[in-house]
């Protein structure tokens, strides 16, 4: 078997989720490759070599590639992809925007969102928000998955694979990227943080979420929030934690102000320890909490920083 | 300009599913099904282009049993103007639902297809993609803006990191997320008056489109259950918990 794993990276940087996919191709079991598409992904590409388990890193630097837009991302991995029996990505917004048509191009079915791998055609994956597990076995050719990256831990960096140019450039006449607005955060990446404190609808303005930076800072922990927090333009939208939003499995999650919807619930219940804090002791979120705390935020949380 | 909605008939967002006792899938049997809530997001936008005059005709289309009938009456109540039903009983898995859709926007020529990011039941996030594939058209995912202009998409996507705005040829495919738009309720007399729209049944065999899967579900479980919690005094009995006992600061 051999694998071909799409590299995740932003800015010139190889991004956290790929070692966790690496991970996931190591379960699978065969020669690694990882393929860094961009323009100037020279580091990236330096960066994906030293990841252990991989073999060998493909790296197509064209400015066609810029952006990783759809359409000509899927060309180049339909492309490359005849020689591999499984490729594989994270299931970030861009392996979910790639990997599925991918998938169509070759005429295969894709597995989303893989959390466990079985064997080598048979995978474990969440279904409805999370509150059903359902093992699938692909009978293709080709295996198309997108990885859960809270499901393997992250390979190390201390291999040396060999790197190797991919000269493959494919057209797109149909798609042109015009511009990006990133949220600026000095704090760790949600996604790969070992603590999240999350803020709900309870929080009760987006000044109020200043009351969990003190604690963030102390606990090096990312900040997150519910959709209702979002939806009440609280706080941007790439902070959501739920199905709709980032899932999330830190070691420590604080949900403070969430009643704990099916929605947030499916996001972050994979958690190692769940802290809830909120005033109304019936909330959901005390279902699952493994240390609950009822009483008022805006006193809690002062006092929560001050004792850390 | 006409724009082809696709949507789907899931269980309601609002139920808590049960696992069927044999694990062969979750219990469908008298639970209320309603249309997937990015779909809704999907008519909406539709119907929105259609009222800034952008579009013409808004045509929604489903896929599946007879039942699923019911969604499309909803999507005509909320301003589509006409329907068709790819009938089925076959489990139509992406792939398939994809080769379906591209054969009906092959037959109607849209210039946009809307349809979901993802529908709650399978949490897939494909069936958009692999229609654009299919049908050869660039793909705007997680929509949170579409701006039509001239022969342009204008489609500013949600990504990891925050915001990306990029500009598609016409036709395109479009998938919906959460903040595009607030779907609207559907009035009883629109209700009413989308009892007599147009719905035009299309037996899925007569598409022409293996709808057969390769992939075989083998097993559905019920997730590891948490072990229930306790509730802590104080903030001082927290952090001791959190120290002492989980391990965690």
């Amino acid at each position: 078997m051999s694998i071909l794993v799409l590299a995740e990276h932003h800015d010139g940087q190889l991004a956290a989720a790929t070692a966790h996919v690496v991970a996931a191709a190591q379960a699978i079991g065969g020669d690694i490759d990882v393929l860094v598409a961009g323009e100037n992904v020279g580091a990236v590409a330096d960066a994906a070599a030293k990841l252990d388990g991989v073999n060998k890193v493909r790296v197509a630097d064209h400015a066609v590639y810029a952006h990783q837009l759809a359409e000509p991302m899927s060309a180049l991995l339909a492309e490359l992809a005849g020689g591999y029996s499984h490729v594989l990505a994270a299931a970030s917004t861009t392996g979910k925007n790639i990997l599925p048509r991918v998938a169509a191009l070759k005429d295969v079915a894709q597995l989303s969102e893989v959390l466990e791998v079985v064997d080598a055609d048979t995978f474990k994956r969440p279904i409805y928000a999370g509150n059903a597990i359902a093992t699938v076995k692909s009978a293709d050719s080709l295996k198309v998955i997108t990885v859960r990256t809270t499901g393997f831990d992250a390979v190390g960096a201390s291999g040396s694979a060999s790197v190797e140019n991919v000269d493959t450039v494919v057209e797109n006449t149909q798609s042109t990227f015009l511009k990006q607005e990133l949220a600026e955060s000095d704090r760790p990446e949600l996604g790969g943080a070992r603590v999240v404190i999350s803020g709900g609808r309870g929080m009760g303005s987006g000044e109020n979420f200043k009351l969990l930076d003190g604690i963030a800072d102390k606990l090096g922990a990312a900040i997150g929030a519910s959709r209702a927090a979002v939806d009440a333009g609280f706080v941007p939208n790439d902070m959501q934690v739920g199905q709709t939003g980032k899932i999330v499995a830190p070691e420590l999650y604080i949900a403070v102000g969430i009643s704990g919807a099916i929605q947030h619930l499916a996001g972050m219940k994979d958690s190692k320890v769940i802290v809830a804090i909120n005033k109304d002791e019936d909330a959901a979120i005390f279902q699952v909490a493994d240390y609950g705390l009822v009483g008022d935020l805006f006193e809690i949380l002062p006092e929560l920083e001050s004792k850390l | 300009m006409k724009v082809l909605v696709a949507v789907k008939r899931v269980i309601d967002y609002n139920v808590k599913i049960r696992v069927k006792p044999d694990n062969s899938d979750v219990d469908l049997t008298n639970v209320k099904m309603a249309m997937n809530p990015f779909c809704e997001i999907a008519v909406e936008e539709a119907v929105r282009l259609k009222e800034k005059g952008v579009a013409t005709e808004v045509v929604a289309v489903t896929i599946g049993a007879k039942a699923a009938q019911e969604q499309l009456r909803t999507a005509l109540a909320l301003g589509a103007d006409r329907a068709v039903h790819v009938e089925t009983d076959e489990r139509v898995d992406s792939l398939a639902a994809a080769k379906l859709l591209a054969k009906v926007v092959e037959e109607e020529q849209p210039q946009l297809v809307i349809l979901g990011k993802q529908s709650i039941d399978t949490d897939n996030n494909q069936t958009g993609q692999m229609l654009a594939a299919l049908a050869g058209l660039p793909q705007g995912t997680f929509a949170s803006e579409v701006v039509v202009e001239g022969d342009k998409v204008q489609v500013t996507r949600e990504v990891d990191g925050g915001l990306q705005t990029v500009e598609l040829s016409l036709p395109a495919v479009i998938t919906t997320d959460l903040r595009l738009n607030e779907p609207r309720y559907a009035k009883l007399p629109d209700i009413m008056k989308a009892k007599k729209k147009p719905l035009d049944v299309k037996p899925a065999a007569d598409l022409g489109v293996e709808v057969q899967s390769r992939l075989t579900l083998l097993k559905v479980e019920s997730p590891a259950e948490r072990k229930g919690g306790i509730k802590v005094g104080s903030v001082d009995e927290l952090v001791d918990k959190l120290k002492n006992e989980a391990k965690v600061l």
